[in-house]
Parts: structure tokens; sequence; C-alpha cells
């Protein structure tokens, strides 16, 4: 009987143990986590936050769904790897040995490097133990500070608003996401969230935060200003959480580096998710995600991988659809951006791949706060962004995931004497009809 | 902040309340759960996305709710063929 052990009890790790169990009905599957709230979404948490969904729509697998799952938990923190007695030690609650293993441990929000940032009442977005701190927080709080980039500094903006706290939302240079939206879309959202009563502070660094006994009562910026608040909300980039492999030897940049079986550089070790960093075409770069859906997809292929069923984990182009004040927003593939200093690393529910400049022209069309934004490459189209209106949000995504050839439209495109969007949803109806009956109007 | 202007368009309730059924779309779904919260006869759509398949309980008004609400433009409405199977 083969002994697996998975470290993470989030999507990858989850989806890992569920490919293990479909290819090898008799193993024994382990799987240890120190979130004693265990497999919940983490996008829904922005939803829990600003009270769209109550707490307990977070957890999506029932009783049944473990119990077919049929799979031992470990409750604990993973203390040291070591892959040559292929041993995983837990600290007080022992060790295990493995046959294979997979690290699904997912990543961490980057701590505030500043003075004061360990007073009680900062707060970060990572696990459901934070978002009910932020929820708890809120209720007493009449003011806040975010600060951070992405969409997660959005969302605790929001969350925020929703809950009737005065949000002041502190950027160091002079517009929203520059690594992702160009100085249009960042004005869109940055009207939008005025509009909203949020209080938006530009070319403003945070150099300290200010307490009362023990708790956050201020914060102070670079030019000497006070903003007095109650709650500090932080976004300013994820990490992969590399101490276990960086310990155990394995080969990590910014993730731990895996082939296209998800294996890592050491033998019978294997990464998804969050933590790993894998090969993208498109870019040609090994890059770092910090989303749902390649977390599933690369912890399913790593468990099919795991059992000896070898199975390629194709990265397919970075896709995310998300809130910005209010906006629907579709990213897709490629875009390359500016210089972010909001940001240290990527923020949660974002892919560095979209951040990369390739070689293509960049088109544009903007109505109101509807706005699309094409990178066209020389055959194929390398990335959209569809803000407002999403008629083109499906069309675009399988464009681009499917590598269209877009030869027949793209002199079209270029002179633009037709409409983008007519265009691109004429040559998207013809090239994938199965897909007709979706659309409706 | 309410004035999300999401996917709403794709299903109109005349459009939805004809034959078909709620389909959702592959790698969107996040599992946030606001369609199965949101469903008036509590369908756990959210179930059906994360199994990439189609909303077909006989009890489904096709109300076209959690089209709406959904914030990815996960779920879209399928027109059944009369002769079965979907367009
Ligand atoms: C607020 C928020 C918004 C998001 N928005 C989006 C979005 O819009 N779209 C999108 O696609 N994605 C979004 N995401 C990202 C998405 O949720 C993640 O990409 C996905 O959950 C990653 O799954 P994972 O299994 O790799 O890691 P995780 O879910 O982070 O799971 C890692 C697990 O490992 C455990 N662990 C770590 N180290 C150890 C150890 N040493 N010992 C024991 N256990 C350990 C942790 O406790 C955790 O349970 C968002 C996430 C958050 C938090």
């Amino acid at each position: 009987m083969n002994r697996y052990v998975i470290v993470g009890t989030g999507v990858a790790g989850v989806s890992a143990a569920q490919a293990i169990r479909a290819t090898d009905p008799a193993a024994e599957i382990t799987l240890v986590s120190e979130d004693p709230h265990g497999f919940y979404s983490r996008p829904g948490l922005a939803y829990y936050l600003s009270g769209e969904i109550p707490d307990k729509q977070l957890w999506l697998y029932a009783k049944e769904d473990w119990q077919r799952l049929n799979v031992r938990f470990v409750a604990g923190r993973a203390t040291r790897l070591l892959p040559g007695e292929h041993r995983l030690e837990l600290g007080p609650a022992g060790a295990l040995t493995y046959d294979r293993l997979l690290l699904a441990v997912g990543a961490k929000a980057v701590r505030l490097p500043v003075p004061g940032a360990d007073l009680d009442g900062v707060a970060y977005l990572d696990t459901f133990e934070d978002a009910r701190r932020l929820v708890a927080l809120a209720r007493r709080a009449r003011s806040a500070v975010v600060v951070g980039g992405g969409i997660t500094s959005l969302e605790l903006t929001e969350g925020l608003a929703a809950r009737k706290v005065r949000v002041h939302y502190l950027l160091r240079g002079d517009r929203y996401w520059p690594a992702v939206l160009d100085e249009t879309e960042s004005r869109l959202v940055e009207h939008r969230l005025v509009e909203d009563g949020v209080h938006l502070h530009y070319n403003t660094e945070l150099v300290e935060v200010l307490g009362r006994r023990g708790r956050v009562a201020a914060i102070r910026t670079e030019k000497g200003e006070i903003i007095p608040c109650d709650l500090l909300a932080v976004a300013i980039g994820t990490r992969a959480r590399l101490e276990l492999a960086q310990q155990a030897g394995l080969e990590t940049q910014r993730g731990i580096l895996v082939n296209e079986q998800m294996a890592s550089s050491v033998p019978d070790v294997f990464a998804a998710g969050d933590c790993a960093q894998v090969f993208d075409p498109l870019t040609g770069q090994w890059v770092m995600e910090t989303l749902w859906n390649p977390a599933r997809w690369q912890g399913y292929a790593a468990g099919l991988n795991m059992t000896g069923y070898e199975t390629k984990y194709h990265h397919r182009p970075s896709f995310n659809v998300t809130r910005l004040a209010g906006l629907t927003v579709t990213i897709i593939g490629s875009l390359g951006g500016s210089r972010d200093d909001d940001l240290l690393t990527i923020a949660r529910g974002e892919s560095e791949a979209w951040r990369f400049g390739l070689e293509g022209v960049t088109l544009y069309q903007t109505a109101d706060v509807n706005r699309l934004r094409l990178v066209v490459g020389q055959k194929t189209l390398l990335g959209a962004l569809v803000m407002g209106d999403q008629t083109l949000s499906i069309p675009l995504q399988e464009l681009i995931t499917d590598q269209t050839d877009i030869t027949p439209i793209r002199e079209q495109l270029l002179r633009a004497d037709v409409p983008l969007d007519k265009l691109i949803f004429n040559f998207w109806q013809a090239t994938h009809p199965r897909q007709r009956g979706d659309q409706h109007g | 902040m309410g004035k999300s202007d999401s996917f709403p368009k794709v299903a109109s309730r005349q459009e939805v309340l004809a034959a078909g059924h709620i389909v959702p779309a592959e790698g969107r779904c996040i599992q946030c759960g606001i369609c199965s919260f949101n469903c008036p006869i509590g369908i756990d759509v959210r179930r059906h996305a994360w199994l990439g398949e189609p909303v077909v309980e006989a009890h489904c008004l096709t109300c076209g709710e959690c089209v709406r609400r959904c914030p990815r433009g996960v779920l879209h409405f399928e027109q059944l063929k009369i002769f079965g199977g979907s367009s």
C-alpha cells in the first residue's frame, strides 16, 4: 500500500487527494494542516468580509465528500522535511513517513515592514481567521487605513466600506495598480472609489503605525501627516511558503520550481498551488500565481503523477475575473505593466504573467466605464483586459486560451475601422461555434 | 458599493424562464457560494460548478438569480434543443 502525505488542505492539496483516491483506491492518504478551519474558499473570504455571504457558505466539502475521499487528517504544522529518509516532522505531533509527498502549503501575506506593524488592529486577509478578525474589528472601527495594491487591497477597501467604516486608501504612487492597469483603467476605478466615499491619498507612504495601549490609533506618513484610524488593513503582496522546501534542499526561486509533472528537484517530493513556480509557455517564464483554478488543476495533476499515472500540467494563459470598485474586470494572458510601489510581490488572485510585456500591438476601446484593451501578437491575441461590460469576457478567454489564429481579422483589427468589440465577438462566434448557445441578446 | 455591473445581461428573466438549464463555464468558479446562498429553493449551484455539471434538477425554477448574482460570469443559461441535448 502506498503512503501519500499532503501538506496543506487548500484547494491544491484537496485536489491532489482526489486524484490519488481516483487512481489508487487502496492508498493511505494523510493530509497535514495547521489551519484549524480546513478547506474553504479563500477567494470567498472577500465576499464574507463585504457581507454578501455568511461564513458557513465558505465550506464547499460536506461530510460525505470527506468520507468518500477517505483521508486521515493530522492537525499541526509540518516543521521539517527529510527527503532522504522520506520523513516529515511535525513538531509535537510526531512524524510521518511517506512514499510520495506533496507540498501544497500556499502563500502568505507579506508583513508590513514599518515600526508599529505588530500592534493590535493591523490586519491581513489570508485565512478565515483573518477574515473573522477583520469583521470583528470593523464592527468597532470608525475609520480604517488600507495600504497595498492589486485586487486584495480593493477587496479590503470595499469590504470595510460596505461595513460602514470610513476608509482611507493610501497609494505610494499616483495611481491604482499600475502593475496591471493602464492609466485610463486606474482612473476609472479610482473615480468609482471616490464616488463611494473612499478617501484616496496619492503619493502617500506610510512610515509608522502609532498605537495607544497596544492598539492601532493612527498612522504617520512620510510627509508627517497623521491619519487617525482604529484599523490598518495591509495587502502589499504574498510570498510562497518556502521554509520546508528550502531547508530540505528543493530548488526554489520565488516558489518551488516544478516540472510539467509537478515534481520538484528532489525525488518523491511534488509541489502545487500558490507555493509552486510553473512554466508558462505564453511568456516562456517560470511564473508565480495566486489563483484558485490553476491551484486546483496543479494539485490534481500532481496527485495523478504521485501515483505513477503520468500526466502533464499545461499552464493556460493566466486568467481572473474580479470586481474593482464595483466594476467587473476580466484579465487574461500578458498585458505588460508599469512600476508598482504598492506591491512588493503579486497579491491574491493575481499572476506574474499579466505584468509581462510581450511583443505586440496594444489596442483600446473605451465607452463610459466600459473598456477593452487587447494585446495583438503576430498570429494570436496575447492578452486582454475587459472592464465593465463583460460580453467579451468568455470570448476573449477562449480566443487567448486556445491560441486561436487571428490572421483572418488581424489587419482589420489594426486598421481599427470596425469597432473592436464587434470584430472580436463575430470572430469568436465563427471560430467557436459550440459555445454559441451560451449567449443571449 | 452595490452597483456591480457584472454579467446580469447574459440572462434576462424571460430568457431563463424558457426551457433550459444553468451551465457553469470551465475554469472560472472560485467557489464563493454566492449562487447557492441566493437560490430561492436552495439548490447547491456552487456544487454543480465545482463538478462542472449543468443544473438539471427538476426543481430549478430557472429564475436566473444565480446567473445574476455570480460575480465572475461563471453561470450561463443554455437553451435545450427540442429533441434533447443542449444547444
Ligand atoms: C482574499 C482572497 C482573495 C482571492 N481572490 C482570488 C480570485 O479572485 N481569483 C482566484 O483565482 N484566486 C483568488 N485567491 C487565491 C486563491 O484562493 C489561492 O490561489 C488558492 O486558494 C491557493 O490554494 P493552495 O491550495 O495552493 O494554498 P492555500 O489555500 O493557501 O493552502 C495552503 C494550506 O497549507 C497549510 N500550511 C502551510 N504551511 C504549512 C505547514 N508547514 N504545516 C502544515 N500546514 C501548512 C495552510 O494552513 C493552508 O491550509 C484569493 C485568495 C484570498 C485569500
